[in-house]
């Protein structure tokens, strides 16, 4: 009897002031992950409504155009594989030697290591299109002078997505366990035997996935590349990297641009296009790392 | 004992031994040169700033930059009153994190104290997947659904127009909230959960350790992330290129279309600007202020987490 008169008066603690002021700010709890959620379904079904009549094969056969009904996106899809797998290859290389060696050859009272991390810091907040400009400069015009090119806009996003990837990189050699080190080196083996047949080879699902992140935002990244040329329409596919070229965040820009209503369900077309890409792109990655998971 | 001869030259490292160990300095010059590569895009990008900003304020008097506010630089004569593109990118600043700041913080304080672990796993890969849209996409958002369906109604002063301030502005600030809710939600993660027990033990409702414990222990990690999204608000370009027009209007009210910074930069380079000219300075002008206002506060940001962190363990 007591013990129930004790959680009783317990309960009344809770005075009814307070019980609203609960309500009120879960409500608003409430609110802000209604906001998020509803963006990402209206944002998805707005689109797939707007894009549903242009997506056939047409869409993906016929070249970009100034005329709605028979434009498309194909050089632009072949431009965004071609600078998204250049620089892919690109960053992963530099992404990669970079952490092994600030994880495996360097440590923080390294002053050429702090100045890199330092580095890393500062880039990764840099705005995208400061990129363009930085790429405009030295890339298409100055000293590389390479035009409006494939090959200058798959330089300009290596150097956007570096800073990202080698954090990812560095996070999956400290994920390394040290015993697996050791053990290489009790056998007799060298650090770079170690590093080559042991490290890396563990530290790979945590490589790619991050490689992948990084190249979706490549994929998806419209800013620098207005300084780069990649606004027009180009009717035909790159061959080199010396092309002309456009990718698809980029058509989209231009299709929204574009005056005319009908350029609305073109462009809306063309996003989903590009969302499955990045969907296919993020559960390649999910798989990645579920197969290479490992527990030492 | 003595060492034999044939110990003694085991000892010695072989021919194949010292080839390998010269590959071995080889491959760490090598990756070191890599590695330092990181720095030469700064340096890159500095240098590539500076020389055409020099330029600029050689040809456009600085007392014409900060003391008109018609920004034409590209028209014929031009003007280049850099004012309106501050205003702009104030405004389209402020609205966004005004709409990311709270949300994304009453996001984080759900997921941390109210959502179930079953809401949890699917709430987070959602959030995942709008942080993964590209700005592109949200740009063309803007334009088709933010702009007519959202931006027209909620405006109290005025007209709305088709290109907009606010409607950049909100479209900005929904695509840093997912970006907001994981900043603010490792900032409480760092809060240690025996404060928020002792709260609880104390007989705090859920409601009283958010914003008594968590949010005040958390606030320097809460701090910087709000400044970060504020540094991504300044530098997003396709958004607002596309949803708040292109001509750089000074104007206090968000209903016109405005011009920051970063869209203007896009804006210039839309159009082929020839290398020897003053509009092509321009974008390295406008590009270093918006590179040191970025670069300010994020190194801001960083100083507030360092000097404001309650160490507790």
């Amino acid at each position: 009897m007591s013990v129930a008169f004790a959680f009783e008066s317990l309960r009344d603690t809770t005075s009814r002031g307070r019980k609203i002021r609960d309500r009120v700010f879960l409500g608003g709890l409430w609110a802000a992950t209604l906001v998020a959620l509803l963006t990402l379904i209206v944002l998805v079904v707005t689109t797939y409504v707007d894009a549903r009549g242009k997506l056939n094969f047409d869409l993906l056969r016929n070249f970009p155009s100034p005329f709605p009904q028979d434009a498309g996106i194909q050089s632009a899809l072949f431009g965004s594989l071609w600078v998204v797998l250049t620089s892919g290859v690109l960053s992963l290389f530099f992404a990669v030697g970079s952490a092994i060696y600030l994880e495996e050859f360097s440590n923080s009272s390294n002053r050429l290591q702090r100045l890199i991390t330092l580095n890393i810091q500062t880039l990764a907040g840099v705005p995208s299109i400061v990129y363009g400009v930085l790429g405009l400069a030295f890339v298409v015009r100055g000293p590389i002078g390479w035009g409006f090119t494939v090959g200058s806009a798959s330089v300009v996003l290596t150097m956007m997505v570096l800073p990202m990837m080698i954090v990812a990189s560095r996070e999956a050699l400290k994920a390394v366990p040290p015993s697996l080190r050791e053990g290489a080196y009790a056998l007799g083996a060298t650090k770079w035997q170690t590093i080559s047949r042991q490290v890396l080879p563990a530290a790979t699902g945590g490589i790619a996935t991050g490689s992948i992140l990084g190249v979706s935002r490549a994929l998806g990244e419209s800013a620098p590349l207005i300084l780069l040329g990649a606004l027009a329409y180009v009717s035909s596919n790159p061959t080199g990297f010396d092309s002309d070229y456009t990718v698809l965040p980029l058509l989209i820009f231009k299709y929204a641009t574009e005056a005319q209503e009908e350029f609305r369900a073109v462009g809306a077309a063309a996003i989903i296009v590009l969302l499955v890409l990045l969907v296919v792109l993020n559960m390649l990655a999910i798989i990645i790392r579920d197969k290479t998971r490992k527990s030492w | 004992m003595s060492v034999t001869q044939s110990e003694a030259a085991s000892l010695q490292p072989s021919g194949r031994k010292l080839r390998q160990q010269r590959m071995e300095r080889v491959i760490v010059v090598f990756l070191a040169v890599i590695a330092a590569s990181g720095v030469l895009i700064t340096t890159g990008v500095v240098f590539a700033l500076i020389g055409p900003t020099i330029d600029f304020f050689r040809e456009v008097k600085i007392t014409e930059f900060l003391g008109s506010t018609r920004w034409y630089p590209l028209y014929e004569p031009p003007d280049f009153g850099v004012w309106p593109l501050v205003v702009g990118t104030f405004f389209i600043m402020l609205i966004a994190v005004t709409i990311a700041v709270p949300g994304g913080l009453g996001i984080a304080f759900f997921l941390s104290e109210y959502a179930s672990p079953r809401t949890r796993r699917i709430l987070k890969p959602l959030l995942e997947i709008l942080a993964g849209i590209p700005t592109v996409v949200f740009g063309f958002f803007a334009l088709y659904f933010i702009s007519p369906n959202i931006a027209s109604k909620v405006w109290p002063i005025g007209e709305v127009g088709f290109y907009s301030g606010l409607a950049a502005g909100i479209t900005v600030g929904l695509m840093i909230l997912p970006m907001m809710t994981t900043l603010a939600e490792d900032a409480m993660a760092a809060v240690p959960r025996a404060l928020v027990e002792g709260a609880y033990a104390l007989g705090a409702t859920k409601r009283e350790a958010c914003t008594g414990v968590i949010f005040q222990a958390g606030l320097s990690g809460i701090i910087a992330a709000a400044v970060i999204a504020m540094s991504r608000a300044i530098g997003e370009t396709t958004i607002v290129l596309l949803a708040a027009g292109s001509d750089a209007v000074f104007s206090f009210n968000p209903g016109n279309p405005m011009q920051t910074m970063a869209s203007f930069i896009g804006f210039a380079g839309m159009g082929d600007q020839p290398t020897d000219s003053t509009g092509y300075r321009t974008i390295f002008a406008v590009g270093s202020m918006l590179f040191v206002i970025t670069f300010g506060l994020n190194v801001m940001s960083r100083k507030i987490v360092n000097r404001f962190r309650e160490a507790y363990e």
